[in-house]
């Protein structure tokens, strides 16, 4: 789209073009998140709600209360904005959106439907584990910045708890890519096409094991229970966010949200066969690129459907759990990651490899005689970091 | 920006020193009320832990000094303010004893059925508040949801859902309206399996465990010595409990019933503890798993009272008395007695000087005891472990205060 756009400009001003088009796509990715935020803290309110035995929010919007998020947006934009006296100014008032642009860059590489990605990149999945790990550096500065001890411990906590979490979530997404060959996720989500079998969790029993490892690392990455060491609110009042209130706490809050999601979409993409569903409805059905151009997006309309709805239920399991279980203390955190995390996932990663040496065309394939219905997973072939939706 | 040098002497904890001090509370989500916690920490380690109370102080017992013991009892209220009727009982049994008053079969077994009822709120909240310290938010919720309908009852019998003044002096202001006996039954029958709930979401939690067993150990010396009372001291394997080894005037109403007073053994086993859920192996006696057991295991007892306290209250007849005159004169003399509240033994002291209005009213609080023993359990724990310790105390602070 970019080459397209820059074809109106003279050469000197093609930058205009991709400017023009990185925005369109930013703003595009940026209604996507936001709403799914909004969605998100509207949901964990019903569903907090209906496991306390409770109704949740009930009035604003008709009877499920479905605009609270908004009235809590409104209700936040119009509240003063308070940088206490002993806060480091600039930095307190840059953190939140450090953290925040750390959770939403995530979505610049993870391709909702099959080639509908904001920036193709051969090594996705790399990206992705590092721009995620700089939303640590918001919280350490929101800590060190507000002048208080409580978000000073909030910070520390959080720098200790993801650094060291870092370590076994690296250590499980190379199981996939190990499997697929290839660190772009759009190869990852081709291979993973056709029938729910073809998914990489079933692919063998250390993929298998190496999800929930992830789901458990994950969790514990964007701080939600039982590992929501940085805010823990019966200890540390709020942890990093005591002193933030109004509009950038809000950004914190979305930020939360927005990691949430964009783990869950890594989970469905990685093990999940991102976005090809359970049953390969949209092939059987001829939605494919054979058929022209209309059929292809429409399936890939299907196909970004069934990640949004993998990635909801990925949320949705992470709020089940924030409900439903005490706090671990920082120490058992810690021990969690290291003692049990670690080894695990690297005993994961060799098993897989010692699997794939065994079984090269995997096992299913191998005594389920299945007509890949998706076509054949195409050859790793080296991308260039040109695409774009 | 200019780089202003700034004397280091100045700078009272610097984020550079080993050492810092830490205010938790008195606006603190965990310290249950406006307790204040001076931590002195070392990164996450707790090397000293200081508690400033008064923050609530409301002189309630200089007030007794100045109106009539039936006067007072709606400041008694305002003690334990989770468990008002204990403290109404409390009161109304001291101030009977120096009268030499005794009170109706029928207006004692009222008293039975309010007390056992308190203990079971007073329990719920302190299992729910524990839940919520330990980051767990669903199980405050259920227990509420329970306290509530005892809120409900109680409501229905004084028109109070917190401060009830109902048990008084000479007796209790007015008989049990007709159904209650039902609404009560019917509570206790829904109210069973919830207890099972929470066992599953708090006590058998993996994670409950780990946040709470062998953290904040009592030994059984240490609670004598600092004056523990109440499931505080049964956990630490002490098996003392007022309504069995108090005072007659206090025992007297619970002679006839029939329950088990709850305290492990030294080596942790419960009696009947095959009914129970199975103690973790990493609980030790006196911790806070402990703590926590004991009361979830207390509230069964009190059903098991309430509900032979309703049969008893079925055979009875007749009215149930008149509380003595607003302005009874006191006679020269001097009474204390201490029953067992639901947070440890609540002693009241009146003294009279022949007129209606007492020379001193004073009280013990058990709260305040067990409050002065948790500089010694925090002592080298975690900062996460304070909330964990405190909460398995359960402090409330309207008493501490007073």
């Amino acid at each position: 789209m970019a080459e397209y756009l820059a074809s109106y400009f003279d050469s000197q001003w093609h930058w205009v073009a991709y400017a023009l088009v990185g925005l369109v796509q930013a703003g595009l990715l940026l209604a996507l998140i936001l709403t799914g935020a909004a969605v998100f803290i509207w949901m964990e309110r019903k569903i907090a709600g209906r496991i306390q035995d409770r109704l949740g929010p009930s009035r604003v919007g008709g009877r499920f209360g479905w605009l609270q998020s908004l009235a809590d947006g409104i209700k936040l934009i119009a509240k003063e904005d308070i940088v206490p006296a002993a806060a480091d100014g600039l930095l307190f008032r840059i953190a939140p959106y450090i953290s925040f642009m750390a959770a939403f860059s995530v979505f610049l590489a993870i391709p909702l439907a099959d080639g509908w990605v904001a920036l193709r990149m051969n090594v996705a999945v790399f990206f992705i584990l590092a721009v995620a790990g700089l939303e640590v550096l918001g919280v350490v500065l929101a800590g060190y910045a507000s002048g208080s001890k409580w978000s000073l411990f909030g910070a520390m906590r959080e720098a200790a708890q993801v650094v060291s979490y870092e370590v076994p979530l690296g250590l499980c997404v190379v199981v996939p890519v190990m499997v697929v060959g290839s660190m772009d996720l759009v190869e990852i989500g081709r291979a993973q096409s056709g029938w729910f079998w073809q998914w990489l969790i079933f692919h063998d029993p250390f993929t298998f094991i190496t999800f929930w490892v992830f789901f458990t690392c994950a969790l514990a990455s964007v701080n939600r229970l039982p590992f929501d060491m940085p805010e823990a609110e019966s200890e540390l009042v709020a942890g990093f966010m005591t002193e933030y209130s109004g509009f950038r706490w809000s950004v914190f809050f979305m930020a939360e949200y927005t990691s949430m999601f964009a783990v869950s979409c890594l989970a469905a993409i990685l093990f999940f066969g991102g976005w090809n569903g359970p049953i390969p409805l949209a092939t059987m059905i001829g939605l494919t690129p054979d058929n022209g151009a209309l059929t292809e997006w429409l399936g890939n309309l299907l196909g970004m459907m069934n990640l949004i709805a993998k990635g909801f239920f990925g949320v949705t399991v992470m709020i089940w759990t924030r409900w439903s279980l005490p706090r671990l203390r920082i120490d058992q955190v810690l021990t969690t990651c290291l003692k049990y995390c670690i080894p695990l996932a690297a005993a994961m990663f060799l098993g897989a490899m010692l699997w794939l040496y065994a079984f090269p065309g995997g096992v299913v394939s191998r005594f389920v005689q299945t007509s890949p219905v998706g076509g054949t997973p195409t050859p790793v072939a080296v991308v260039d970091g040109k695409g774009g939706v | 920006m200019v780089l202003q040098p700034v004397d280091p002497a100045l700078v009272e904890f610097d984020v550079l020193t080993d050492e810092m001090l830490v205010n938790m509370g008195p606006q603190h989500p965990s310290t249950h009320g406006v307790l204040r916690l001076v931590l002195r920490t070392d990164g996450e380690i707790v090397s000293e832990v200081r508690p400033h109370v008064g923050y609530l102080h409301r002189c309630a017992e200089k007030i007794g000094e100045n109106v009539s013991p039936r006067q007072w009892i709606p400041y008694t209220d305002r003690m334990d303010y989770l468990a008002g009727m204990n403290m109404n009982l409390g009161w109304a049994l001291t101030v009977e004893k120096l009268l030499g008053q005794d009170v109706s079969e029928k207006a004692s077994t009222i008293r039975v059925l309010m007390a056992e009822l308190g203990r079971i709120a007073s329990h719920l909240v302190a299992a729910g508040t524990y839940g919520l310290d330990l980051g767990s938010f669903t199980p405050f919720m259920y227990c509420f949801r329970e306290r509530e309908k005892i809120l409900d009852l109680y409501e229905w019998v004084c028109g109070a859902r917190l401060t009830y003044s109902y048990i008084t002096v000479g007796g209790v202001m007015a008989d049990l309206p007709p159904g209650w006996l039902e609404k009560c039954e019917q509570f206790l029958d829904e109210f069973e399996p919830v207890i099972a709930e929470l066992h599953a979401v708090l006590t058998n939690n993996a994670i409950f465990i780990r946040r709470c067993a062998g953290i904040g150990v009592l030994t059984a010396a240490m609670a004598l010595d600092y004056g523990c009372t109440g499931p505080v001291l049964r956990a630490s394997a002490v098996d003392w409990d007022l309504r069995r080894d108090g005072e007659s005037r206090y025992t007297d109403l619970y002679k006839d019933y029939q329950y088990d007073v709850i305290a492990p053994t030294a080596e942790g086993r419960y009696p009947h503890g095959e009914n129970y859920p199975p103690v973790p192996a990493e609980a030790v006696v006196g911790d806070s798993w402990h703590r926590f057991f004991v009361r979830m295991l207390e509230v069964v007892q009190s059903m098991r009272i309430l509900r032979q306290a309703i049969a008893r209250y079925r055979l009875l007849s007749g009215p149930v008395g008149e509380p003595v005159k607003l302005l009874q004169k006191l006679p020269v003399g001097e009474a204390y007695l201490e029953t067992e509240a639901p947070k440890g033994q609540m002693g009241f002291m009146v003294i009279g000087n022949g007129t209606a209005i007492p020379w001193r009213a004073r009280a013990r609080s058990s709260c305040y005891c067990h409050l002065s023993v948790l500089p010694e359990l925090c002592r080298g724990s975690m900062v996460a472990d304070v909330p964990a310790v405190v909460g398995s105390l359960d402090i409330v602070l309207g008493e501490v205060d007073r």
